[in-house]
């Protein structure tokens, strides 16, 4: 279902032709990183820290070394001391572990042998001496008075503190005046809400193969989200030049943020560089739950006042996120995210903690879902105190182009008040509600972002092209970028094939996340056929010896008035006659990128007797400027949904008390299966983005933002408990009715 | 060490490879046949990236040891299409948008064509239930379930249409 706001003015863009990576992932020919295998390739396998916080007295590696099929082993005396300043310092950190192990799991030392059996023994014959460290594990105990140190090298964001302290970040947002707003409204709720870490859950594990050469130059085979930044942090990791380091991506099995960073590359680079062979490094799941990054685990208390009107006047909210064993993802960006209302009065505490855990990465919308619980869970109380439509209330006081984010950046055109209309006019909202259940809503925002890319365009001698972007493809983007690139071309989408090209086949390309790539790339992909078609025009002209003033391009090929048209296959047919292969290249540091809203609604029914939480009908719309393959935007939203289903009522890390995670396993982690779910409806709302030239907007996160809170208000309207602390498993939930109950 | 010198047939093909004991079917598939639509997501039999089809029941190649394929019969996604023509699930979950990354795809279509396999005609909820094996972080499953829905409606016209004509 599309709700657009004017007729589709497109050929090409808004259609679903199938993916062209999708026959090879149908047939089960997609090469994934682990599915690599070079000539004379060895394996590797990790030592990992069996304590929360320890020092690192010494490693002996010998025995290890000593072991059969053993070619290299490395630690971290192998790897450059980054200045603490350096912007990578702790990634670097967080690959190989110096003289300080920060978490249970955290890597000490890698080994390379003929196979991965022989490199697994040989990890568990290095001797490891360390003294064990008091840990911090929680949010709380890290802010204790008398807390130890989780990191010695930490040192506190936006500050000017040079002591080490178990402070990451700390941040503040203001405008207006909140005690004057408190004393103005009629109504004020107050909570505290917590929430767990949780992984991103990609079903593939972090996977590399790195090949040195004994000329020191390496070539890296990838999964990531971003081969230029394997590239650039590899390099700053092991104080190596950008020319010895080549990346090729392989197709990536799935990363929602937590593929942003890297773990294993630098590692791969120097064992190979030791043993002068091919050296693989594939983790296991327990690994990849137990050392890569979840999303932050976060305690929010927040304070709402509104008007019996409705009229939201004031919000007060101090919000910790715990980055982990050494900074992460940022507190900042959770407090952004409350930028959907227009709060005269504001005051944010964003402060990220530093403690004895796995370090977190961004996962998708990077803690704007755990600032939505908080602030989402208090207008539905005041909804529900003042006898408000939920979504009438925030009509009222939705964001507008030009109504200023918490950051005091004024948005640029937004769709939000669409987007709610969307849900309020949808069938779902304007059903009664099942038996038994109860009817949540909530909303989402994310800014989006633009940063840097590259795009070359080749044409073919047959007039067919080839698209090359640095972008690699997690959710469909090169179908986009063909998409963009035949409506400009007037070529048919299956005539054009999309290539995500290595670090030395294109030009520079930022990572593929905060929404960007089908914008900020597609704007790349369109500049550099723009820039083909005026050099089509030009070798029209010269064919047909006139001037290029008199050449039109229409709907794929050369307008001369008088003359027969020119395809593009007869212009690449006759190009080595006209000034030879045609092809354009442009790059861009894109600005512009346009933040989407989404609006979820779902009834969900509680079993009073399990706490089981059952969701039977999820609706969820979402702003996505231009829907370039709809099939893909529906998609994203749905995949978003689902994991924001899954934060909410089943995923947490479990810890036991020494800082070991008890749950390192998709039995034990558990995230949705096929069966826990209904089908989750998509609406695409369609208010286009000024800033780009097909109005698109990006749409990969806000999908995961609104599921928390509307499920949490649902559950309140179904039986009437609040519930403020993640996952709202059946055991949390079954003891909050009991404690409703009075037992 | 000693490896057991195993025959089975696998997509059709008698093929044969050499595997120690504590090698794992899905180890041996991907490094001795080369099938590397076997996927490993977890090792622990909980995600379904590795469905197989083992003598007509679907099993996680993880939780298999190589040498117990002894003179069994398998097949993986590798063998699903006919020669030039995909099967019809290929076919509506390329068409459906049933797949993002993909790493999850070679078992959900192993998966979901033992279903239609063994009941031509399912329930949105007997989908449901047959593929909850099988985790995908990307598409919500929403997708899945339709394409899967399709293909079973696809496949009982085309056999109607054969005992038709």
């Amino acid at each position: 279902m599309t709700v657009a706001t004017k007729p589709r003015p497109y050929k090409y863009v808004g259609t679903r032709p199938v993916r062209h990576d999708g026959l090879e992932k149908v047939t089960g020919k997609a090469r994934f990183a682990a599915d690599l295998n070079m000539t004379a390739q060895l394996h590797g396998a990790f030592v990992r820290s069996p304590h929360a916080h320890a020092r690192i007295i010494s490693i002996d590696t010998s025995k290890a070394e000593a072991m059969p099929g053993v070619k290299a082993v490395v630690t971290g005396a192998d790897f450059p001391n980054l200045d603490i300043k350096h912007p990578e310092f702790d990634t670097a950190v967080n690959i190989m572990a110096r003289d300080e192990a920060l978490y249970n799991g955290h890597a000490v030392a890698a080994v390379a042998a003929l196979s991965a059996k022989q490199a697994k023994a040989a990890a568990a014959a290095v001797e490891v001496h360390y003294e064990a460290l008091p840990a911090v594990l929680t949010i709380e105990e890290a802010l204790a008075d008398d807390a130890p140190i989780a990191n010695f090298k930490n040192r506190t964001l936006f500050t000017k503190d040079t002591e080490p302290s178990n402070l990451a970040s700390i941040n503040q947002f203001d405008r207006g005046d909140i005690a004057a707003g408190f004393a103005q409204a009629d109504i004020i709720v107050e909570r505290e809400f917590t929430t767990t870490a949780v992984h991103q859950g990609y079903i593939e594990p972090h996977a590399c193969v790195a090949d040195c050469g004994q000329d020191g130059k390496v070539t890296i085979w990838a999964s990531s989200q971003g081969h230029f930044a394997v590239r650039s942090k590899t390099a700053d990791s092991l104080g190596w030049s950008t020319d010895r380091i080549k990346v090729i991506p392989a197709e990536i099995g799935g990363g929602f943020g937590g593929k942003t960073t890297i773990y294993l590359e630098p590692v791969a680079a120097l064992l190979s560089q030791k043993a002068a062979r091919p050296v693989k490094l594939v983790m296991t799941r327990e690994e990849v739950l137990r050392a890569t990054g979840p999303a932050p685990a976060t305690k929010i208390h927040a304070k709402l006042g509104a008007t019996t009107d409705g009229t939201l006047t004031t919000l007060a909210s101090t919000m910790y996120f715990d980055n982990g064993s050494t900074k992460g993802y940022s507190a900042l960006t959770g407090a952004m995210s409350v930028a959907s209302y227009k709060l005269p009065n504001l005051e944010l505490h964003a402060i990220g903690t530093v403690t004895n855990t796995p370090r977190s990465a961004a996962y998708r919308a990077p803690s704007a879902p755990q600032a939505a619980f908080a602030v989402e869970t208090l207008i539905d109380e005041i909804a529900q105190h003042l006898n408000l439509d939920p979504i009438e209330l925030r009509l009222k006081n939705a964001v507008v182009e030009g109504d200023l984010t918490a950051m005091g950046v004024p948005h640029p055109k937004i769709g939000f008040v669409e987007t709610l209309e969307a849900i309020k006019n949808s069938d779902h909202y304007n059903s009664p509600i099942p038996k038994g259940a109860g009817r949540g809503v909530a909303t989402g925002f994310w800014f989006n972002i633009g940063e840097q890319s590259s795009a070359t365009v080749n044409l073919n001698e047959d007039g067919t092209a080839a698209v090359i972007t640095g972008s690699p493809d997690i959710g469909g983007s090169r179908a986009s970028m063909a998409l963009m690139a035949a409506e400009e071309l007037g070529l048919a989408v299956d005539r054009i094939t999309p290539i995500v090209a290595d670090t030395e086949s294109v030009g520079f390309t930022d990572i593929t996340e905060g929404s960007r790539a089908t914008f900020a790339t597609g704007m790349a992909v369109v500049n550099a056929c723009r820039e083909l078609i005026s050099e089509l025009q030009q070798r029209a002209a010269t064919i047909r010896g006139v001037d290029i003033e008199q050449v039109e391009w229409v709907d794929g090929t050369a307008q001369i008035e008088g003359q027969d048209p020119l395809s593009i296959a007869e212009i690449t047919a006759l190009a080595k006659k006209t000034g030879g292969p045609l092809t354009a290249t442009a790059s861009l540091n894109a600005a512009g990128a346009g933040p989407s809203f989404a609006v979820h609604v779902a009834d969900v029914a509680v079993d009073e007797e399990t706490g089981v939480a059952k969701i039977l009908r999820y609706t969820a719309a979402q702003d996505a400027g231009t829907a370039i393959h709809p099939s893909y935007v529906e998609g994203q939203i749905q995949g978003g949904s689902v994991q924001g289903i899954g934060w909410a009522l089943n995923e947490e890390y479990i810890y036991d008390s020494n800082g070991e995670m008890e749950n390192a396993s998709f039995l034990d982690y558990r995230m949705p299966v096929a069966s826990d779910l209904p089908m989750i409806d998509p609406i695409i709302v369609e208010v286009p983005n000024p800033s780009h030239p097909y109005g698109v907007r990006g749409v990969g996160e806000t999908g995961i933002v609104p599921p928390i809170p509307t499920l949490a208000n649902a559950i309140a309207d179904a039986c009437g408990v609040r519930m403020t602390a993640l996952p709202m498993s059946p055991p949390r939930l079954l003891a909050a009715l009991n404690q409703r109950n009075g037992n | 060490m000693q490896r057991t010198h195993v025959n089975c047939t696998v997509n059709g093909d008698q093929v044969d490879f050499l595997a120690t004991d504590d090698t794992s079917l899905l180890n041996a598939l991907r490094d001795e046949l080369g099938l590397i639509s076997v996927k490993e997501g977890c090792g622990t039999g909980d995600c379904g990236a590795c469905t197989i089809v083992v003598d007509d029941k679907i099993n996680c190649a993880c939780l298999m040891f190589a040498p117990e394929a002894e003179g069994l019969t398998i097949t993986t996604v590798e063998g699903m299409a006919l020669g030039e023509q995909l099967h019809p699930l290929q076919q509506t979950f390329l068409e459906g948008a049933a797949l993002q990354c993909g790493v999850c795809t070679p078992g959900f279509l192993v998966a979901a064509k033992a279903l239609l396999d063994r009941n031509p005609d399912p329930t949105e909820t007997e989908i449901r239930y047959a593929l909850a094996g099988n985790l995908c972080r990307c598409t919500g499953y929403d997708k899945i379930i339709r394409a899967t829905q399709e293909a079973a409606v696809q496949m009982q016209t085309s056999k109607q249409r054969g005992a038709s004509t």
